[in-house]
């Protein structure tokens, strides 16, 4: 049975490490939905979070085949613990009431808000889990003139961390 | 010691105790060869072709060990490389290629005999790097043949740009000892939790298959293995890439398992009920058809790469480590069980694998007024005592060369079994020569193949490394020809070599002795007079059968119990 993993991995920040993660999905045709990547705390470490679909025997060869990278230092299945995920997305609207009601009615239990407003367009900052993102950007539609997102990024919650 | 980038990569691989660097200069490495040109340390080769270069290297390194290592230039010189350091990478063969690249201050912009060589090898490398500074060459280069040559061996590229190599700008130098890598720590000893499990499979087994592979060899554990198989006493099948490591001629050896595999191995590992696989990767032309692959058996898988257990095959024990410790943990433990280790229980198993074997599967039509392949293999063994390092290029020739030669020794089989590249055999008997400058060396190739990487004939001539070339002329593609004749009703589509050239004047042309032998009874004479010129090359053109098919066969997709047999051989269907 297929499954979405949130596949977390520290990286050297070296020039074409990140060629050779997504070249490997690519030589062995795994799945990749969305891949985020950027430095941590410590210049030399680039932290990459991926998402991808496959079956558990799929998705287990997809963690030994990065694993094997050399310019991959560890790695983490958020997917297998008690993760926290986000996604951020911006999308650009025409400003009408309707809209401004509908983010203000969000913004009460989410962190949706008009982040700009420009000659009557705004855009709004949207991010939680990307299940509710794909919900609300589905209920949007009509609306967007323009859409951004970020990708999943995520973190173990609790004392577990992917640190060296 | 202050020294320029292109003494540095030189230096590098002096303290590295490189003896042999196969290369082809040009515009990039102009710097790297003046360096060699001013030393003696290191012996350099130029080749015909960087195709050459590589398998060269290649075929050094699987007769030695060593790693092989390869120098080129630029652009065409990498991209010409490529298809020897996939054949490497495939077969997990410790490389270190040093290609030269563009001055960095014109990388990206299309400059002449630019390519991005990281990028078009990244595929196909164990790792490769982009030297940036001249200060960081000589770590790069430690750290290219500590990966090369660790956990699964592999090749790694090495590009440094022209203008880090300038002999004008000199940094300090000195060769680090070791390297450690954060991200790469490759396991070395296996689980030994694992292995007990393995010990109690293999206690109760009654029909167990020893399945070896290529990572015995790679490995250094030939040894061990012999004295587990011994030990055990269990009948023992080899993949194409391991045949030497266990020998062929043992008693307990089953020959090869897999497309054209003999019956009795892969009837074995059919029935089997344990598969201990050592060192091997479970290829889809050792598996066939995945669904019925060992359908009533436990697998133990020993590997040093973890990707490779259950990818494809879903194993039972995995052991994750270097083949040669897990195997002497397993062997003490299995000593330790003394008596009550009971051999007694697989002798019916033993008496079902002697039936199988009583087929004769391999057997060919020895009357055949014309020269069959097979015959001249086995002519090859009787005059070389068995004895002789054996490099093939890829095809029919191969597979008879692979079945009809038993190797009693690791090391002395060379071939591409995983990338199957044509054109390989030749420059790789040049490389093993370097080795092993003493041995008999024989190149098995056919026409289509020997075309495909001829030109390195002048290489060995210029370093007078004498090799046999053994080629089994059919004047067809062979391989393919066979599969047209299963699977495509005899259209030869293209499969047929016209306007072939005279291969004794081509030999000759090219300072060498040429041999045609066109009737069976002058096959062993031929080979006799050839192997007697101990100093020089000798082209031994066999004008063979033209359509002998290798058996038995596995097609495509089919099951270890659904074999093609061979018409001379004694298996009456519905007779297992």
């Amino acid at each position: 049975m297929s499954r979405q993993h949130i596949i977390s991995l520290l990286l050297e920040n070296e020039a074409g490490a990140l060629s050779r993660v997504s070249g490997l999905f690519s030589a062995r045709a795994y799945n990749i939905e969305s891949l985020t990547v950027a430095p941590t705390q410590d210049p030399s470490l680039s932290r990459l979070t991926l998402v991808t679909v496959g079956s558990e025997e799929t998705i287990e060869q997809i963690k030994k085949q990065l694993n094997k990278l050399v310019d991959v230092v560890k790695l983490i299945d958020l997917s297998e613990s008690f993760s926290l995920e986000r996604e951020l997305a911006l999308i650009k609207v025409k400003k009408t009431d309707a809209i401004v009601n509908k983010v203000e009615a969000l913004s009460k239990d989410s962190s949706a808000h008009i982040t700009d407003e420009t000659d009557g367009y705004l855009i709004i900052e949207l991010a939680g889990e990307k299940p509710w993102l794909d919900d609300l950007l589905l209920s949007l539609t009509d609306d967007i003139l323009e859409i951004v997102r970020s990708g999943v990024i995520g973190l173990s919650r609790g004392e577990r961390a992917l640190s060296l | 010691m202050e020294l320029s980038g292109g003494e540095i990569v030189i230096q590098s691989l002096k303290d590295e105790g490189v003896e042999y660097v196969f290369g082809y200069p040009g515009g990039c490495v102009l710097h790297i060869y003046d360096a060699i040109f001013k030393q003696d340390a290191v012996q350099h080769v130029l080749v015909r072709h960087e195709q050459g270069a590589t398998h060269a290297a290649d075929g050094y390194a699987r007769s030695s060990g060593k790693p092989g290592v390869v120098l080129v230039t630029s652009g065409p010189g990498a991209t010409n490389a490529v298809t020897g350091i996939a054949t490497a990478f495939m077969d997990s063969i410790p490389m270190v290629i040093i290609t030269g690249q563009v001055p960095r201050p014109v990388i990206g912009t299309d400059a002449f005999q630019e390519v991005d060589t990281v990028g078009i090898t990244r595929p196909c490398v164990k790792h490769n790097f982009l030297v940036k500074n001249v200060s960081d060459i000589a770590e790069t280069m430690k750290k290219a043949f500590f990966i090369a040559t660790s956990g699964r061996p592999g090749p790694v590229v090495v590009d440094i740009p022209k203008d880090i190599t300038d002999p004008n700008i000199k940094v300090p130098y000195s060769y680090p000892e070791d390297v450690s890598m954060r991200s790469y720590q490759p396991t070395v000893s296996g689980d030994i939790g694992q292995t007990r499990k393995a010990v109690k499979l293999i206690q109760e087994a009654k029909r167990p298959v020893i399945y070896s592979g290529g990572g015995v060899i790679l490995g250094e554990a030939s040894e061990e293995l012999r004295t587990l198989c011994h030990t055990l006493q269990f009948p023992v099948t080899q993949t194409l890439m391991g045949l030497g490591a266990f020998p062929g001629t043992d008693p307990q050896s089953m020959g090869m398992l897999g497309m054209h595999g003999t019956y009795e191995a892969n009837m074995a590992m059919h029935d089997s009920d344990l598969i201990i696989a050592i060192g091997a990767r479970f290829d889809d032309r050792v598996t066939g058809k995945i669904a019925e692959f060992c359908p009533h058996a436990k697998i133990i898988h020993i590997d040093v790469d973890p990707a490779s257990i259950s990818k494809t095959i879903t194993v039972d024990v995995p052991i994750v480590g270097q083949v040669k410790p897990i195997l002497l943990d397993m062997l003490a433990q299995i000593e330790g069980l003394g008596e009550t280790f009971d051999r007694a229980r697989i002798a019916d198993w033993w008496n079902k694998i002697e039936e199988w074997r009583a087929v004769d599967c391999m057997a060919y039509d020895m009357n055949s007024g014309t020269i069959k392949p097979q015959y001249v293999i086995e002519q090859l063994y009787k005059v070389t005592k068995g004895e002789a390092f054996v490099t093939s290029d890829v095809g029919q020739h191969q597979m008879f060369a692979a079945q009809f030669y038993p190797f009693d020794k690791p090391r002395r089989w060379i071939n591409s079994g995983g990338l199957g590249t044509m054109g390989f055999g030749l420059p790789a008997a040049m490389g093993v020569k370097f080795a092993h400058p003493e041995a008999n060396v024989a190149c098995v190739t056919g026409e289509g193949s020997i075309q495909m990487c001829l030109q390195e004939l002048s290489t060995m001539l210029q370093y007078d490394t004498p090799v046999k070339v053994i080629n089994l002329n059919n004047g067809f593609l062979g391989m393919v020809r066979q599969w047209q004749e299963f699977t495509y009703k005899r259209r030869y589509s293209h499969s047929y070599l016209e306007a072939l050239p005279d291969f004794k004047k081509l030999a000759e042309a090219y300072g060498h002795v040429g041999m045609q032998i066109t009737k069976k009874e002058d096959v062993e004479p031929a080979l006799r007079e050839a192997f007697a010129m101990k100093d020089r090359t000798v082209f031994l053109d066999f004008l063979t059968d033209t359509e002998e098919n290798v058996y038995p066969m596995i097609e495509s997709g089919k099951a270890h119990n659904d074999m093609v047999m061979a018409p001379s051989s004694k298996y009456k269907k519905g007779s297992s």
